[in-house]
């Protein structure tokens, strides 16, 4: 039975892999290119020290960000405003973390208190309009990245005075305190020497520290158990004792917290203020590497560093004449795929076990019948 | 006909709806007459919100049809992508009205997939609806790097300039052309007469009827089709049923899953349509990101219209109002927000002659914040404004969300010859 789930958990993203590679193969063939070629190329480009160091670093957002979303769905909680809420939080984190210099250490947590409370204060919003008001979250939600895009717009130029930093408009530059080093001198103990410029974030630790809390808050714990219970069968959780708004509440301000961070990595770790064109996007690759992960922490970070990777490898392609769209194409149907073979394996799996159990029952009767 | 006529006259709820429009429109006067801005009724304003409500109303008709069928369609955004694309590449390569049809077969390819997933596959709604939309996107962006080379002069967010489609007045409401012969313009001639209350009323109508265009009214006269084919045919009966309680329709042998299929293609081609609506209406181009969430929003106006055509008429003309106000400058806003506080505080009086002392506090608070905001606030962002259609959305939602009924089986799983 174990054996059987872990295969599926395994299997299913495979072979989703396989058939949005094969999709995309077929997409290229049709517009003249030789996919194989294709894939070569970001194979080889994706797979020197600087790309995989980019890659890991676009993966850690995206982890994050399908930690945030995967707490939700554990019970069945759609909430697509990751993307406002980090945005949001980055700039307050920035603009805050810009205001005083305390002791290194210190001075980071600050700003990363900061991040997680603006990004459970906005999801605390569409929480309260679904226990409240019966809003669907996932309107709700959506509509708030909108309000959150206009907000840190008008935020960024009219409140907190961005100005022209070199080539962009940005807030004011954190003191040094406030930063994140990078992991290169880890990287050197293994004999990596990076080029200059390119920096491992630090903010790798926080990510894998998140990641093995989010695993046993949602594995280990009354409130996972409570989550899980929620998300499985509402009615059977409420008759237990579980309070459905208040778990709604909960989850709401947690995921928020989490989408807090999305952004901090990028923040505290390279650009050290916030810029016009602050990255943007993690939040709904973040659904879409929750949902080829399966909601767990190991999936996801394998998600993770696939959507990196192959966000990284698809550079070389417009050198090449292919157009490097096609990687949002495998991104899109990846996801579609994973939910649909997991569906079939599960299905198949099921069957199998209900037949097993037929013939032990069968097996048992006819040792019953012998018996007598 | 008269039976769709009946079908939309809903007894109560849309009579209060009525007298509720009849009194906004009566409250915005006032709040003109106040601020001195006469745009907030006039038929400039009037005609934005219709135009910029076609595309909310077709996706929020397209949600009901998967709806009603008992599919979630959280992917609306995603088919009505895939109708802005295909819209504007049909236009480009053939005409307005093939891109038309284009955009309608694109929209419903993408929900195929959908139907696929959640009908077939049973793959839970909104995981599969959010995937159309990222696949949408992903999908259109590529195919625009293909098609939208330098020397077509688009590019991998946009299109060449396109051709759209055309306008036209109605004959005698506002003056148009009836066989050559150039008829009265009764609503503009009540309009500058400069009466109060009735020319603004009549503004709006002349803003509805003047100057049209052929897919608005297509999209309006969507709405009686939907009406009558939902409700009025056994087509409609098997589908709703299938919403309601698939196991039953099941043994009462209707073929649940091509039921489902219909409902949700039906709804992707209406999404389709919208995208076509705004690439060949409002836009005369295909750019990324143009959607801007309309997909969501009908699904907002669906919510609001309570899962029937006409309620969600009601609630795109809402939201596509206040998607014009954006437009409009601040000082429009200031007026509506005006607007919205002596609505409010006028809603609180009424419950507290109801003695509902909840309602009126919760009622009268809101008003007075928006009130101390307008007399605050000198002149509102540029950049906030466009924030106004997802705040009405949300804020009315917020308002309406609760006494509504969803049709009792959507986005339930279903199985053929499963037990429930």
């Amino acid at each position: 039975m174990k054996r059987g789930r872990l295969l599926t958990a395994v299997v299913a993203p495979l072979v989703a892999l396989v058939i949005a590679f094969g999709i995309a193969a077929l997409a290229l063939l049709l517009v003249g290119i030789n996919p194989i070629d294709a894939y070569r190329e970001m194979i080889v480009f994706g797979t020197s020290t600087a790309s995989l160091i980019i890659t890991v670093n676009d993966a850690i957002p995206l982890f994050v960000s399908a930690l945030a979303v995967a707490i939700g769905f554990k019970m069945g909680l759609f909430n697509i405003g990751v993307e406002g809420a980090y945005l949001l939080a980055a700039l307050f984190g920035a603009y805050v973390g810009a205001l005083y210099s305390i002791t290194p250490v210190l001075h980071v947590l600050s700003i990363l208190v900061v991040c997680v409370a603006v990004g459970a204060l906005w999801a605390f919003i569409p929480a309260i309009l679904k226990v409240r008001r019966g809003v669907h979250e996932v309107i709700s939600t959506i509509m708030l990245n909108f309000i959150a895009f206009s907000l840190s717009a008008w935020l960024f130029l009219n409140v907190f005075n961005a100005e022209t930093s070199g080539l962009t408009v940005a807030t004011d530059l954190i003191p040094v305190t406030g930063w994140i080093p990078s992991l290169n001198v880890v990287l050197g103990w293994f004999g990596i020497e990076p080029r200059a410029g390119s920096n491992l974030s630090g903010f790798l630790l926080i990510a894998i520290v998140l990641g093995v809390v989010y695993h046993y808050l949602v594995n280990k714990s009354r409130f996972g158990y409570d989550l899980r219970a929620s998300g499985i069968n509402p009615s059977a959780a409420n008759a237990s004792g579980v309070d459905p708004k208040k778990m709604i509440i909960k989850t709401m301000l947690i995921s928020g917290g989490l989408a807090g961070l999305v952004g901090v990595s990028q923040l505290l770790g390279f650009y050290h203020q916030y810029p016009q064109d602050f990255p943007g996007g993690y939040g709904f690759a973040g659904i879409a590497v929750a949902l080829l992960g399966r909601n767990h922490a190991v999936g996801m970070a394998f998600g993770a560093v696939l959507f990196g990777f192959m966000n990284r490898a698809s550079l070389i392609l417009d050198l090449k004449d292919v157009p490097k769209e096609i990687v949002t194409i495998i991104q899109g149907i990846v996801v579609l795929a994973v939910v649909i073979v997991y569906e079939i394996i599960s299905r198949y799996v099921d069957r199998r076990t209900v037949a097993a159990a037929a013939r032990a029952t069968e097996a048992d009767e006819g040792v019953v019948a012998v018996a007598t | 006909m008269t039976a769709v006529v009946e079908r939309m006259r809903l007894p109560a709820r849309s009579r209060r709806i009525l007298v509720i429009a009849l009194i906004g429109i009566l409250v915005m006067t006032i709040s003109e007459v106040i601020t001195g801005t006469e745009d907030l009724t006039s038929r400039s304003t009037a005609s934005a919100a219709l135009r910029l409500s076609i595309p909310i109303l077709l996706a929020g008709l397209g949600g009901l049809f998967s709806e009603r069928s008992g599919v979630v369609n959280i992917g609306l955004e995603g088919m009505m992508i895939a109708g802005t694309w295909f819209a504007a590449w049909g236009s480009w390569t053939f005409g307005p009205w093939e891109g038309v049809l284009l955009g309608i077969v694109g929209g419903g390819l993408f929900a195929l997939l959908h139907a696929l997933a959640t009908v077939t596959f049973n793959v839970d709604h909104i995981v599969s609806g959010v995937a159309i939309n990222i696949l949408g996107l992903g999908a259109m962006r590529f195919l625009s790097s293909v098609v939208y080379t330098e020397d077509t002069g688009g590019s991998v967010i946009q299109s060449p300039p396109i051709q759209g489609i055309d306008n036209l007045s109605l004959p005698f409401l506002a003056g148009g052309d009836l066989f050559g012969w150039n008829s009265p313009d009764f609503l503009g001639w009540l309009e500058l007469k400069g009466w109060f209350f009735i020319s603004d009323v009549s503004g709006i109508l002349r803003g509805f009827f003047g100057d049209v265009n052929w897919l608005t009214l297509i999209g309006i006269a969507i709405v009686p089709l939907s009406a009558w084919l939902l409700w009025r045919t056994p087509w409609g009966l098997r589908l709703r049923s299938c919403g309601e309680d698939p196991w039953a329709a099941e043994s009462r042998g209707v073929p649940v899953r091509r039921m489902k299929y219909y409902g949700v293609v039906i709804s992707g081609m209406l999404s389709g349509l919208a995208g076509a609506f705004l690439v060949l209406v409002q836009a005369g181009i295909y750019r990324e990101g143009m959607t801007g969430g309309r997909g969501f929003i009908g699904l907002g106006a669906m919510i609001f219209g309570n899962w029937i055509p006409a309620g969600v008429l009601g609630g795109s003309l809402v939201f596509g109002f206040g998607d014009s106000l954006r437009f409009r400058g601040s000082d429009l806003v200031k007026s509506f927000i005006l607007a919205l506080a002596i609505g409010l505080i006028l809603a609180g009086i009424y419950a507290m002659t109801r003695s509902n002392v909840r309602r009126a506090v919760v009622q009268g608070s809101v008003g007075a914040a928006f009130l101390v905001f307008f007399m605050l606030v000198g002149e509102v962002p540029n950049q906030l404004l466009n924030a106004i259609p997802y705040l009405i959305t949300l804020f009315v939602l917020a308002v309406a969300s609760q006494s509504l009924r969803m049709p009792a089986a959507d986005g339930a799983r279903y199985a053929k010859g499963e037990a429930r």
